[in-house]
């Protein structure tokens, strides 16, 4: 029997696993690829960041081809930032001769919050557009109506910050990318189960399945940081202060319980998690171990 | 006012349905103003019409205070105030009149080396197809980072945007703005807007 795919998976009601691989700065992406290696066998797509915090990178797109070449199945970030509508549009089909299907579509961060930001800015479409016109794509048309010669297939998703305030905005806009063709979510690190069992509620209704972020913690520090500086996510003070009170040596041992224990709580909450482990890969295994997954 | 034309009747013409304040601003009248276009659709459409303001100069925020002030129990009989001017005149109307809604009756044009004389916090692109209608009263590309149509990015940060921490929000302000005057579901109602670029490099 063939594999079963990232899709397929999540429409048979499987709880399906994601984690991120963030393309070097540079050509060395074999790490990366051997890091993916390492956690295949439980992972059952990767997403590529498209210049992850507006930093330049290798592509998503040619990282996306060599997982595939591998085997792995990824999942292709493709953010509005950098291209405009007939680059965006190209890189899609692009995307499908090499194989991609799973895609996720960003507005992406802001040139400014990078390493260049000087650059322009272009954001000529924004993540609902930029669905709408997959959608257009999977349909024979480009977004202007023309007929393409050989139409391509996808699995479109999106992302949805459950810890923004007011949420009630990032929902609307959720459902304006679930009517552009959505079909299933990613969301902001999640660190509050009771919050996060509130906006999934909130969300019930649109039955589309998603998968709730993970990102492991470094120190209290980083912890820290992400409260002050990073938008959606709030980390409670008690992982806060079981990190403070970690000895150095013990750091990966606490933050592979707090994400286990998260994961736990969200197993019967929402329909997979996605992993951002942020150069922390090694320990992908460990929390999956400790979450019994 | 720069150069402003008619929005599509089929965008404003339902507002005329029920009573509606008018304002025309006559301010730039040295670049262009549809007048006899406006005034021909206003005649049409009279029934609805409480009370028409005739203005110079709407984006002079006092001044539009001052006269918005002295005709505040027309203005709260009325279901919706539209307003013929530039986009800078519809957002400072909007802005003194947070319990109403605030339409505007024109797109305003783009045009080359003319930006404006006075430095006002609402600010106006040109673009062409005027949002306002759909978005508060607030223009969603001169208060979002990204200029964004559609919906907020997930970028900010107690309100803030990702940009300039300094910086509200425009999606934010939008929303809080529409919700005042319980209308927020409009933004889930609205069509998916993609820009139209041509209008401001040939002028369309």
């Amino acid at each position: 029997m063939e594999k079963q795919t990232f899709s397929e998976k999540l429409k048979a009601g499987k709880f399906v696993i994601t984690s991120e691989i963030g393309p070097p700065k540079g050509t060395n992406i074999e790490p990366h690829l051997k890091e993916a290696e390492h956690i295949r066998d439980k992972i059952d797509a990767f997403n590529v960041t498209d210049l992850q915090s507006s930093v330049m990178r290798l592509g998503s797109l040619a990282t996306c081809r060599l997982l595939i070449e591998r085997g792995m199945e990824p999942v292709f970030q493709i953010t509005c930032r950098d291209r405009n509508r007939l680059a965006l549009q190209s890189d899609l089909l692009s995307a499908y001769v090499l194989g991609v299907r799973n895609v996720l579509c960003l507005t992406g961060d802001h040139t400014t919050l990078g390493d260049h930001p000087d650059a322009k800015p272009v954001f000529d479409l924004d993540a609902v557009s930029l669905l709408k016109v997959a959608t257009d794509l999977m349909n024979g048309k480009d977004m202007k109506g023309n007929d393409l010669d050989g139409k391509p297939e996808f699995f479109p998703g999106a992302v949805v910050s459950p810890g923004y305030e007011p949420v009630e905005l990032q929902i609307i806009k959720m459902e304006k990318k679930i009517e552009a063709g959505a079909k299933f979510f990613q969301t902001q690190a999640v660190y509050d189960l009771n919050s996060f069992e509130k906006f999934m509620k909130m969300v019930e209704k649109y039955n589309v399945p998603i998968l709730g972020g993970i990102v492991l913690l470094k120190s209290a520090g980083m912890a820290k940081y992400m409260n002050e500086k990073v938008a959606g996510v709030s980390v409670p003070d008690r992982y806060i202060n079981m990190m403070a009170q970690a000895k150095k040596e013990e750091r990966v041992k606490v933050s592979v319980q707090i994400a286990a224990e998260l994961i736990k709580g969200m197993k019967n909450l929402c329909q997979g998690i996605h992993i951002m482990p942020l150069g922390w890969e090694k320990y992908v295994p460990l929390v999956l171990e400790a979450s019994a997954l | 006012m720069l150069i402003t034309k008619l929005k599509p009747l089929n965008e404003i013409e339902n507002y005329f349905e029920k009573k509606v304040f008018v304002f025309k601003c006559f301010g730039c009248k040295e670049v262009y103003f549809p007048e006899q276009e406006i005034n021909n659709f206003i005649e049409e459409r009279k029934t609805g019409i409480l009370s028409i303001g005739e203005v110079d100069y709407l984006c002079n925020v006092d001044f539009s205070k001052v006269y918005i002030e002295k005709n505040a129990d027309v203005i709260q009989n009325s279901d919706a105030v539209v307003v013929f001017s530039c986009g800078v005149g519809v957002q400072v109307v909007s802005k003194l009149l947070e319990n109403e809604i605030v339409v505007p009756g024109c797109d305003t044009c783009y045009l080359n080396g003319f930006q404006g004389l006075t430095v006002l916090e609402c600010d106006c692109n040109q673009c062409g197809e005027c949002y306002l209608n759909y978005t508060g009263g607030i223009c969603p590309i001169t208060s979002c980072a990204k200029n964004l149509l559609n919906g907020p990015c997930g970028g900010a940060k107690n309100g803030k945007c990702e940009v300039n921490p300094e910086v509200d929000c425009g999606w934010i302000a939008i929303y809080e703005r529409l919700r005042t005057i319980d209308k927020e579901q409009i933004l889930v109602e609205n069509k998916m807007f993609v820009r139209n670029f041509e209008k401001i490099i040939k002028g369309k």
